[in-house]
């Protein structure tokens, strides 16, 4: 059968996990959008910043911005080594791009995957060459910016051998475009010795869902380090990216979640250690405020020397919520070496107490305890993105 | 002298358990009390119980701080009408820097900077009490009260599980919350407290004024710290009809 029609079939297998999608609801996005040349002056800038993307573009080593299915800003000038562009015009300059395109992740995986396989979803090509560090972060916004359509977005990351990123990733959606799907795909791949942070901001709006879908395959003693930060309302949101781990390869997943009432969260990841020794850990913070989260984390240990924690901390806030701790330890051969601990409740009375026996009333305690909470799962981010996620806790009153 | 504690007839139970069976005592303005009593008696849970803790219930008496019926507040609303305590062994906060709790608990944009006398200037980006050994906890505990400047403190066993390196500097530090003055023991604030000690070594600091010795829920008697001192180390804690003032 060609890979068309079976992909085709595959627009009615639903997801792993989470609630189905009715694709039929929404229409495709535009691929025609707003072109951006200056982020000081446009007027998504507020969204921008809200999820981590600063418009001084000084601060960062290069920028990508798509608002629905189309390019809006490329960085003109970016730092050496470093390559932006979208995977369409890649494909045009790199022949052997299309060795990666779809080689991480399978089309069929999901009707998502194959819905964006088939309309061909355009996205961002980054590219960081052979022994280059890249200094300052770079930085990337998926806006969603039209009501009742579909986002559809294929992104290609490669980091080669010897070198290293930073990326900040800011997904989000305009007032008026409330009632969206976001699909994100995304492949990365990692040569040997490399690394690659890769920090995910999302803020959506409260009838939004959102399905992202990330394979990173990481090369020989290399790091791949994924951060992923949801703390405002969202409709229906179910991700769960997975690494593959070659020889001495590391990785780790940090989630901060908060679940308000009507949203319902479904996160985590799963590492496939494949190579020998090869490390990874996955911690997962969350907070139920009346909204319903599950906390995945699956280790696989195919290789001997393997070794691998899984840390799942959820809070309940609120009632009218729940929240669901999955951690799943998987081995296949004698020597892994695997851990998981998860721990779901509410705040322990005595250190709420122990914060009022400094003055503190009882809602200043609760927060400052929550924040720590949250904010223990990600440390090294950049300023600005800190600041950005400080603020967003703030917001979210946790106290109340 | 005006009553600072006031306690009168007081019952709790921690866990289900009744622990306090009908406590009576009184510190005055300025006082230094201490409580002795065998492990187990309630002296922990009276002075967790005076500070509000929810896992002690009153299910008799009432508390008096400065002449009001404290019984029925909250912890914080004890905290903010002046009264501050050390725990002997309190919890680990994860993800709360010491440095926070510490700015939040004073008025004083500058305290951090007292961080150093207390040797804790590297623990206040650390989460609260996490992995602290025992001198550490009780430095963070003296560091958060002296910034929280109480009138009235509860001092759970300050000596317990501290070397004797640290035994001077805790010892010095306790001095200085109780007294501004740091060479003479003269009173410049009234600040009273009220501490429970096992081996007196900390009365080598602060002095003391009265001493309770409290036994199966109950302040059996009371009298001079140093005599009642001396009769424990000497007898345990039998009752003693020489230094024995109270009767209850």
């Amino acid at each position: 059968m060609p890979i068309d029609e079976s992909v085709k079939k595959a627009l009615n297998k639903k997801g792993t996990y989470g609630k189905d999608i009715d694709l039929e609801k929404y229409d495709e996005a535009d691929k025609d959008s707003d072109q951006i040349d200056d982020l000081e002056s446009t007027k998504y800038k507020e969204y921008m910043e809200h999820v981590g993307v600063v418009a001084d573009e000084m601060a960062r080593s290069g920028t990508l911005m798509f608002i629905n299915n189309g390019l809006s800003h490329c960085s003109p000038k970016v730092q050496e080594g470093l390559e932006l562009m979208t995977v369409s015009e890649a494909l045009k300059v790199h022949q052997g791009l299309k060795n990666f395109m779809w080689k991480a992740m399978d089309p069929e995986k999901d009707k998502y995957t194959a819905k964006t396989y088939l309309e061909d979803g355009d996205g961002f090509f980054i590219r960081v060459k052979p022994g280059y560090h890249i200094q300052s972060p770079m930085q990337t916004c998926m806006l969603l910016n039209q009501d009742k359509a579909i986002q559809n977005i294929h992104n290609i990351i490669i980091v080669e051998d010897g070198a290293s990123l930073e990326m900040i990733t800011g997904c989000t959606t305009t007032r008026h475009a409330n009632d969206a799907l976001h699909v994100g795909v995304t492949e990365i791949y990692i040569g040997d010795n490399a690394n690659l942070t890769y920090s995910m901001i999302h803020s959506w709006g409260d009838k939004t869902n959102v399905r992202p879908r990330t394979r990173t395959v990481v090369g020989k003693n290399s790091n791949y380090t994924n951060n992923y930060v949801i703390l405002n309302p969202v409709g229906d949101l179910q991700s769960f990216p997975v690494s593959d781990l070659s020889e001495g390869a590391s990785t780790t997943f940090n989630t901060m979640c908060i679940a308000h009432a009507g949203s319902n969260i479904d996160t985590g990841g799963m590492a496939n250690l494949n190579g020998f020794g090869s490390r990874a850990e996955i911690m997962s913070r969350s907070i139920s405020m009346g909204g319903k989260m599950c906390a995945r984390g699956r280790l696989v240990g195919n290789s001997p020397g393997a070794k691998a924690h899984l840390e799942c901390r959820s809070i309940i806030l609120k009632d009218g919520g729940s929240t669901l701790a999955i951690p799943e330890l998987e081995a296949h051969v004698a020597d892994v070496e695997m851990t998981h601990e998860a721990a779901v409740g509410k705040i322990a009375r005595d250190q709420i107490e122990y914060l009022m026996s400094r003055g503190l009333d009882e809602d200043q305690a609760v927060s400052m305890i929550v924040r720590g909470f949250l904010s223990g799962s990600i440390s090294g981010l950049p300023e600005e993105l800190q600041n950005e996620i400080d603020a967003a806790i703030e917001q979210a009153n946790l106290g109340d | 002298m005006t009553e600072m504690l006031k306690i009168m007839n007081l019952h709790a139970e921690a866990g289900g358990r009744k622990i306090l069976k009908g406590v009576n005592l009184t510190v005055e303005e300025g006082e230094t009390c201490i409580l002795f009593g065998p492990n187990g008696s309630g002296k922990s849970t009276l002075l967790s119980t005076i500070m509000g803790y929810s896992t002690c219930e009153v299910t008799e008496g009432s508390i008096l701080f400065k002449g009001k019926d404290i019984t029925g507040l909250s912890v914080d609303e004890r905290a903010r009408m002046g009264i501050g305590m050390m725990m002997q062994r309190p919890p680990n906060i994860f993800g709360v820097k010491l440095g926070d709790l510490v700015k939040a608990a004073s008025s004083n944009p500058k305290v951090l900077d007292q961080a150093e006398d207390f040797k804790m200037s590297g623990f206040l980006d650390r989460d609260i009490n996490v992995g602290f050994s025992g001198g550490e906890i009780k430095r963070s505990e003296l560091l958060q009260l002296t910034a929280q400047k109480p009138e009235f403190i509860l001092l759970d066993e300050p000596e317990s599980g501290v070397d004797l390196e640290s035994i001077d500097l805790i010892g010095e530090k306790v001095k200085n919350l109780l007294y501004d003055d740091r060479e003479g023991l003269s009173r410049q604030r009234h600040v009273s407290s009220l501490v429970i000690t096992h081996t007196g070594q900390i009365l080598d600091y602060i002095g003391a004024d009265r001493g309770y010795v409290m036994k199966n829920g109950r302040i059996e008697y009371s009298g001079r710290p140093y005599d009642l001192l001396k009769h424990i180390k000497q007898h345990g804690y039998g009752e003693c009809d020489e230094c024995r003032s109270t009767n209850q």
